[in-house]
């Protein structure tokens, strides 16, 4: 199974997630200036989204610097976002940009800190994937 | 009694938004200020025809939880916002509540524009005079109002701002996305998101403040709060279930209502750093609402939710280019 990085702000919500998920991630530092975690194996981000009324600064500044490095970025297989539905039609839009920028799938969208319904989902979710990933690789190096 | 001439005011700090002691102060404030509104945005008036084709019951309910949704935001403006302003940790805090505490006089405000578009005065003055007088309106209004009132408690307080933004405007919220599901009133639901996408910035800040102030006290008196929280959430969740009783019994919608209630209130807590209440199955809204709420943004793209053989590479959105390398 690959691996999880993941951004949380100062709310916590998405590290609540992370905790009740239970499996190793990878946070990213919300200091501007922090080093960058080194990532070596395929991996799905989790992140929140903070866009204004119009879309804009929906992915965070310290997610687009991750991604910004084409070595991390070769090695993301897909996103998970998060954000509010009282946003209307800006809801998780950072799941939708980072998807269309990188060219993975949008494999799945919560609210807020999210269920947990929706943490047993991401977990399932999460296998099955890295399962189909693994029967791809499986297909083409036969 | 205070002696004033022994205890003058002392002189505040200049805001100096250059210093931050908390960025998301200035995040806050940035997204709060570019999605300022005003009513006179919506065009209201396109919505006079559908009005004319709703029954007089259904005229009375709309107005009658559009003064409800008033009396909130009245207090949220004129008690709750300035009421946390005392307690603020960093001078840009204030500004920021300053911002929060005028949103919600547009808010107020707001109604008022409908209501002159669409409605008589005598109807209008009728309803108001119902909301001064219903019993679990006046009943919630005075839960709030006590924890406002109770200045040795700044954390409680945040929490009763967050219950009032998070959680008790949605009673009244669920009917214009019902209508807008249905096609009606469409331009007044528009003003309607407008307030709930504000509404979820306040609540998110009011309670990423709580979590701010409760990590700085010991065990006993964070589990004490946490208590009260979710005592608090009961009385006030039974008030809005009779409320809630009150005014949908006749369209046949209460138990709708209700679970859009749970979905929120479980919001609500999760602002404050909580976890859910309420199970997910007593949480599952109305797919028509939850369009209504978020349009546009459909749920079966999600490779997780669906049969899990496709999935949707997101479309082209409006980003910061610039900020991306490649």
């Amino acid at each position: 199974m690959g691996g999880l990085v993941y951004y949380s702000s100062a709310s916590g919500n998405t590290l609540r997630l992370i905790d009740r998920l239970g499996l190793p991630a990878t946070r990213l530092p919300r200091e501007a200036d922090a080093p960058l975690p080194q990532v070596t194996s395929p991996f799905v981000l989790i992140c929140p989204t903070y866009a204004d009324g119009y879309g804009r600064g929906a992915v965070p500044k310290q997610v687009i610097r991750f991604l910004n490095d084409p070595a991390p970025r070769a090695l993301l297989r897909g996103v998970i976002a998060s954000g509010n539905r009282n946003f209307g039609d800006k809801f998780a839009l950072a799941g939708r940009i980072i998807a269309d920028k990188c060219g993975v799938p949008l494999l799945y969208r919560f609210e807020l800190a999210g269920t947990e319904e929706e943490t047993a989902r991401i977990r399932d979710g999460l296998a099955r994937f890295w399962a189909q990933q693994e029967d791809k690789t499986c297909l083409t190096q036969a | 009694m205070k002696d004033l001439a022994e205890t003058p005011r002392p002189v505040p700090r200049a805001v100096n938004w250059n210093r931050l002691e908390d960025e998301i102060d200035l995040d806050v404030w940035n997204r709060l200020t570019v999605n300022f509104w005003l009513p006179e945005k919506v065009p209201l008036s396109n919505d006079i025809q559908s009005w004319s084709q709703l029954t007089d019951d259904e005229r009375q309910l709309t107005i009658r939880v559009f003064t409800g949704l008033t009396l909130l935001d009245t207090i949220q403006n004129t008690v709750g916002a300035p009421t946390l302003m005392e307690d603020a940790i960093t001078p840009h805090e204030e500004a920021v509540l300053s911002n929060i505490a005028f949103m919600e006089a547009v808010h107020a405000r707001s109604y008022s524009s409908v209501f002159s578009t669409l409605c008589q005065t005598a109807e209008v003055d009728e309803a108001f005079r119902w909301s001064a007088e219903n019993e679990h309106l006046q009943a919630k209004s005075r839960l709030i109002l006590d924890e406002y009132d109770a200045t040795a408690s700044p954390l409680r307080k945040k929490v009763a701002s967050v219950f009032l933004e998070s959680f008790l405007f949605y009673s009244g919220f669920y009917l214009p996305m019902h209508w807008s599901s249905r096609a009606r009133l469409t331009n007044t639901a528009d003003l309607i998101r407008l307030i709930i996408r504000d509404e979820a910035i306040h609540g998110y800040y009011i309670g990423y403040k709580f979590q701010r102030g409760l990590e700085r006290l010991p065990e006993a008196e964070r589990q004490e709060l946490k208590d009260f929280s979710f005592a608090l959430l009961f009385d006030l969740y039974e008030i809005e279930a009779r409320y809630t009783e009150q005014l949908y019994d006749g369209l046949g919608l209460t138990e709708d209502v209700k679970h859009f209630l749970h979905y929120n209130a479980n919001k609500a807590l999760q602002n404050l750093g909580f976890e859910a209440l309420f199970p997910e199955d007593a949480c599952k809204v109305n797919p028509a609402i939850m369009a209504a709420l978020s349009p546009n943004s459909d749920e079966n793209h999600d490779f997780f939710s669906g049969s899990g053989s496709s999935y949707v590479i997101g479309k082209a959105v409006a980003t910061e280019d610039e900020d991306w390398d490649f």
